[in-house]
């Protein structure tokens, strides 16, 4: 199935979840949020939270910032 | 009381003058952001500099973020993480992006931003207000970046906001506190803390903020862009005691014409 994970068109397995998806994608982070269609995923939502086809992801991690 | 007594004295009345945000309490009044910081290494001799307890960091998709190093500097460092809603231009993007923070951070205090345009980096007031309110109804503490405006100020300590925090100028432009006079009624309308923030250049600008009283300082680019940031971090922390002290102190009146402090009185005719 295809969905959009932070603005870019991603192939994943029918069954994928959000946790799924975020070890794929961490990239060394521990410290990193989700959110799906615009709500937040809670951490310990990801593993049972199934993804569906055109579903729009933001996986964000922290950064400097004033 | 001896000159040599007095100094020990005073030092320990500032080390009892805590600067408290929801009844958290800090001994620095300065806060850092860490936005445009050259280097790791950079940041860690500037937060240890500073003395700073309380440091932002922002949100960004995991592809453009920092390496995950940077949150292994800040926690050695020992400071408290303050999330911020950077680049939210509206209240619904603000709202979700604190609770993004909450969840990533673990923490319910957030640096509201929600800003007008990319030009001038203004707050806009009405999302805004519309934000803070959303976030105190969720639970958040909430610090909220806005205008010198001292009735959007009283606004947002009303809607209950932990801290308010006024621009001294445009963020980024280095150009001091513009309207020193709404800084002060902006203070003496509110009951919890504010905290100058945005548009410090040098530490003179940080002086004044706190003669003008305000309970603290929040400054980034005026020390990660700075040729030696190191040092101006440490110039930044000294400027901040010093304007603390001069408002505690409390400063002569200006006056049009002089004052001799030296009495006429006695003066020999020669």
């Amino acid at each position: 199935m295809q969905i959009t994970v932070n603005g870019e068109d991603t192939e994943l397995a029918e069954d994928a979840t959000v946790a799924d998806l975020v070890a794929t994608r961490r990239g060394g982070h521990d410290r990193v949020a989700v959110a799906l269609n615009g709500d937040v995923v809670p951490r310990s939502s990801w593993p049972a939270t199934r993804l569906s086809p055109g579903d729009t992801l933001e996986v964000l991690a922290p950064t400097a910032g004033g | 009381m001896s000159t040599s007594e007095l100094a020990p004295a005073l030092a320990r009345e500032e080390a009892a003058d805590p600067f408290g945000i929801a009844g958290e309490t800090f001994t620095s009044r300065l806060l850092l952001g860490t936005g445009g910081v050259p280097s790791l290494e950079t940041l860690e001799a500037a937060v240890r500099a500073s003395g700073t307890q309380l440091v932002t960091v922002a949100l960004r998709r995991v592809e453009a973020s920092s390496s995950a190093s940077m949150l292994e500097v800040l926690d050695r460092c020992g400071v408290r993480l303050l999330p911020n809603t950077a680049g939210c231009r509206t209240a619904r993007e603000a709202v979700l992006t604190a609770r993004l923070a909450r969840e990533a951070f673990g923490t319910p205090w957030v640096k509201l931003e929600v800003i007008g345009d990319e030009h001038t980096l203004l707050p806009d007031a009405v999302e805004l207000l519309d934000a803070a309110e959303q976030l105190v109804a969720d639970g958040f503490t909430v610090l909220a970046y806005t205008t010198d405006d001292p009735i959007l100020g009283r606004r947002l300590a009303d809607a209950g906001c932990a801290a308010v925090m006024p621009l001294g100028s445009p963020i980024g432009s280095g150009l001091g506190i513009r309207n020193p006079h709404n800084i002060a009624l902006l203070r003496e309308g509110v009951d919890v803390p504010v905290v100058l923030d945005a548009g410090i250049g040098t530490a003179s600008d940080a002086a004044l903020a706190m003669e003008l009283g305000c309970d603290a300082v929040l400054l980034a680019s005026a020390v990660t862009r700075a040729r030696d940031p190191e040092r101006m971090a440490l110039a930044m922390r000294q400027a901040v005691e010093g304007g603390r002290l001069a408002k505690l102190a409390g400063r002569i009146p200006r006056r049009w014409h002089a004052e001799a402090s030296t009495s006429f009185e006695g003066l020999p005719e020669l």
